[in-house]
């Protein structure tokens, strides 16, 4: 074996001596050809090493320290756990039963400051389904409050704000970290009944938001005057205007997209856009912005007015400007397994393979802050890879592990479960 | 698995029930103590009865004007050929003349004259069929004044025809095209217990539905089940509000259909002694609807339950006709050898479920399992979107079932999107797989168009290209014009 680089070497012994008295033996993954997706880029025949949840070692030849579980992946393809950037994850079930969907808010006294966390389920039967396609993290976004009864204080036709975006992990209780980022609609399903409402309905509660911040003792005593904006939705943009946490704008037309970006200038935000069909004819703004996109890979329909430049060279184009871009997956329920294939869309379609896969890994976990955890295979990392039989973002590759904060996943759901039942036909009904 | 080639192709074979012997049935039907009659012995399929005089002006009044584009005689050599039929062909040559294909096989000398393809390292397929599409009726744009899909005021509009709401301009077709769509079957929506007539379209760009009606395709009824009719109805205080007040609306539909079929019988019979006579007062609701009963309709049920497709299917026995195919068949898989038995196809999805109560059982392995059990499986899309990527589709349906231990061929998954569909259409005669004297409806794929990253390249229909990906696009009459940044070039 060659020797290891005398960094991964120091942390290596520090863990050794950390960690002797631990119950949980550490786990190698040898000969595996390494996708990182972090500095050390792929690595053709490399290790792994997994203890206490963490990743401890990436690099080639490395000793599995005394005692591992040594898993051989005969050259097989290790990727860092996928990343889908736009679910319901955990919080919904079915789409059509009501009391399973916990991802919008109907109160009109709470939008930015609406919170999915304390909805989410660790039992979802989509989870264990949606880890079977690679996916191992999730951002929750909050879904539009509905029905019309809104969802945070507006004057139009729908709530500026949706609520708090999240990250969760695809096992245990599921959430990682609250709070990164408010989500809001700009454009034909925005608030106020038109967008020139809508800016200036979101002016006037920014505002609200920096007089309460500098008044709170005013408030409370009654003396400030009348807010729109109900005291928890204040108290949850305070970290938005003061640029700390951004907000994830879902926009559709280029046009749209250069508004938010100029509003975010005047108003001193930071932004994420979400959708942005027509970001590839305004790449070169988004770039200059420093804004990252949360795409669609394959939507390319004009199904509205707003999405008439909608190309599926999208995420290409974005890429090629220099914009850094997330792929979702085809919903944010269900259908979140099929991520990769999005992304090998999109490599098909022009997007170099490497960002394609970035785009399902790192990408989302830049985004939202949290790349120092999450997204690459790198020491000091949550222990999160998946091991696939083939090329990842290829349907006919499956994974064979799966772990999660290094312990490996059951490559199992109950839709495995219905096929077991009925395929062998033992168990089933009549 | 024995040969799951000759299991997918033991197809669906519409039943034609000739009036006689739907009005024994409804005979036996109408006696209370009389078991349901059996399911008729697989025979091998006769020619459809001719439908009542009367009715044939209905049928006949809505013609196709589809025209074959001009097309030389060409030869794609060097190609990896998926034929359709359960072949694959490496290095082979496709033919085709006059929008026909001429001949399919291994390398040999093309005919002189032809205009030559080199596919290397390219594979070949036939066009590629979605048995289920709301293109044109549930277009895009889809904004106000746009959406034609779900005449959904009454449980049975029979009387509504899709192609009456098709708008060719529907950006859909041209991505679908773009994704090797060459035919595909367009429905209503699902709102109502009978939905009203399907059409099935060549998927060439033209003004008016007339021009992309495929010709000589049956028509066909939309049905549906569960959720979609009683949701609908029961939340306006009408019937159904239950999945038996559905099949009480299937049955109440049926018998009034098979009434009006004896009407026109009789009235025929009459006609032919001479004896005149006025005939019966037509009625577009049971023109559709007995259309179905004697099988010069196909009936396209979408039924997602298995529960609920044993229902339809003894229904279908009480009154005598054929389900073609179960749409959206999510719990397919827990009812294969009776789906088997009564070959009806399975148009499914690979990857859909949850979105409601009855799509919760959904699992990927259901295409490959019902192969396996000897069912015609297609993969259709119901959408606009995965319409554009049957192919991806049908590998993502292939590798759940290596995962089950289901080793399907890929030739095989290739016939999920391609003949097995234009089964449930009545049209695999003539489309569907590539063999001499078919349809020259042909996909250039860059490469194996099981893989993530083959593309169409060239798409012909009835041998003309239709879409070449080196010629700039040709975006919808909607699209045009349209600030669309460079997208047009």
């Amino acid at each position: 074996m060659k020797p290891i680089v005398p960094l991964l070497a120091g942390l290596f012994a520090a863990s050794a001596l950390s960690t002797s008295a631990l119950a949980e033996p550490a786990t190698a993954i040898i000969h595996a050809r390494l996708l990182t997706m972090g500095p050390v880029g792929e690595i053709a025949d490399g290790t792994v090493i997994l203890r206490d949840g963490k990743i401890l070692a990436v690099g080639k030849g490395l000793a599995p320290p005394a005692g591992s579980q040594v898993i051989d992946a005969k050259g097989a393809i290790v990727t860092p756990g996928l990343f889908a950037p736009n679910t319901v994850l955990g919080v919904r079930e079915v789409n059509s039963v009501k009391g399973t969907d916990d991802a919008k808010s109907s109160s009109s006294d709470l939008g930015a400051a609406f919170d999915p966390q304390y909805g989410l389920n660790p039992d979802t039967t989509l989870v264990p389904v949606a880890r079977l396609g690679g996916v191992t993290r999730a951002i929750v976004v909050p879904a539009p409050g509905g029905d019309g009864e809104g969802g945070g204080a507006d004057d139009g036709d729908g709530a500026l704000f949706d609520g708090q975006v999240l990250a969760i992990r695809l096992a245990g209780d599921l959430l990682v970290k609250p709070r990164l980022a408010v989500a809001m609609r700009f454009g034909e399903n925005g608030a106020g009944g038109s967008r020139g409402a809508e800016i200036g309905l979101l002016r006037a509660r920014l505002e609200e938001v920096r007089l309460y911040k500098q008044n709170r003792a005013a408030y409370d005593r009654g003396e400030l005057r009348d807010l729109k904006l109900s005291r928890q939705d204040l108290e949850a943009l305070i970290p938005v205007v003061e640029g700390r946490e951004p907000l994830l704008v879902t926009v559709h037309r280029a046009a749209d997209i250069r508004q938010v970006l100029a509003f975010a200038r005047e108003q001193r935000l930071k932004v994420i856009l979400n959708g942005a069909e027509e970001g590839w004819r305004v790449a070169g703004e988004i770039a200059a912005a420093k804004v990252p996109v949360i795409l669609n890979a394959t939507a390319d329909l004009p199904r509205s007015f707003e999405i008439v430049g909608a190309s599926l060279q999208n995420a290409a184009k974005l890429r090629a400007a220099g914009v850094e871009i997330a792929i979702v997956s085809p919903d944010p329920a269900h259908r979140v397994r099929e991520l990769r294939y999005e992304a090998g869309s999109a490599v098909a379609q022009g997007l170099p393979y490497a960002a394609a896969l970035e785009a399902i890994t790192i990408a989302p976990a830049r985004i939202f802050g949290l790349a120092d955890q999450l997204g690459s295979l790198a020491p000091g990392k949550a222990g999160d890879l998946v091991i696939w039989d083939g090329d990842p973002l290829a349907p006919r590759s499956l994974p064979t592990a799966i772990y999660v904060d290094g312990i490996a996943q059951p490559l199992r759901s109950r839709a495995l479960d219905l096929r077991d039942r009925y395929e062998s036909g033992d168990g089933a009904p009549r | 698995m024995s040969n799951p080639s000759r299991l997918a192709s033991a197809a669906a074979r519409p039943r034609r029930v000739p009036w006689l012997a739907l009005s024994a049935t409804l005979l036996l039907a109408a006696c209370a103590t009389t078991p349901p009659p059996k399911p008729q012995a697989e025979a091998a399929p006769r020619p459809a009865a001719p439908p009542p005089k009367g009715l044939v002006p209905a049928r006949d009044a809505y013609p196709s004007t589809y025209k074959v584009a001009a097309s030389g005689l060409t030869a794609i050599v060097n190609a990896n050929i998926y034929t359709g039929t359960g072949q694959k062909i490496l290095g082979g040559m496709v033919v085709f003349d006059a929008g026909k294909i001429v001949s399919v096989g291994p390398a040999a000398a093309p005919p002189a004259g032809a205009k030559l393809i080199d596919a290397k390292g390219r594979w070949v397929t036939p066009g590629l069929i979605d048995a289920h599409s709301h293109l044109g009726v549930f277009p895009a744009p889809a904004v106000t004044g746009q959406v034609d899909v779900n005449e959904n005021i009454d449980p049975n509009t029979g009387y509504v025809w899709a192609e009456h709401s098709v708008w060719p301009q529907d950006a859909g077709f041209e991505r679908a095209r773009a994704g090797g769509v060459t035919s595909l079957l367009i429905l209503p929506g699902s709102a109502n217990l009978f939905g009203g007539r399907t059409v099935a379209l060549k998927n060439v760009p033209a003004v008016t539905v007339q021009a992309m009606k495929f010709p000589g395709a049956p028509y066909g009824l939309k049905m549906a089940c569960g959720e979609n009719p009683k949701g609908r109805y029961g939340a306006r205080g009408r019937t159904p509000a239950t999945r038996m007040g559905n099949v009480a609306g299937y049955r109440r539909g049926w018998i009034e259909a098979a009434d009006y079929g004896k009407r026109w019988a009789a009235y025929d019979k009459k006609a032919a002694k001479g004896e005149g006579g006025e005939p019966p007062k037509r009625d577009l609701t049971l023109d559709t609807l007995s259309g179905a009963l004697t099988g010069e309709l196909l009936v396209q049920n979408h039924c997602y339950r298995a529960d609920e497709m044993a229902n339809l299917i003894d229904v279908s026995h009480e009154f005598g006709y054929h389900i073609t195919a179960f749409h959206h068949a999510v719990e397919a898989y827990k009812i294969a050898p009776l789906l088997a038995r009564e070959g009806i196809c399975a148009a499914v999805w690979s990857g859909r479920w949850g979105f409601k109560m009855e799509a919760y059982d959904g699992i990927e392995e259901n295409a490959a399992l019902l192969t396996k059990a000897g069912v015609c499986v297609s993969l259709h899309s119901d959408d606009p979107n995965i319409i554009q990527r049957l192919n991806r589709e049908a590998a993502v349906a292939q590798a759940a079932g290596r995962r089950a231990g289901i080793d399907i061929p890929d030739a095989v998954a290739i016939q999920w999107i391609t003949l097995n569909s234009a089964k449930i259409m009545g049209v695999a005669d003539r489309t569907g797989s590539l063999e001499p004297g078919k349809m020259a409806d042909i996909v250039l794929w860059s490469a194996d168009p099981l893989s993530i990253y083959a593309l169409a390249d060239l798409v012909f229909i009835d041998g003309a290209v239709e879409f070449d990906r080196q010629a700039p696009r040709r975006p919808s009459d909607f699209e045009l014009g349209q600030n669309r940044g460079d997208l047009a070039q």
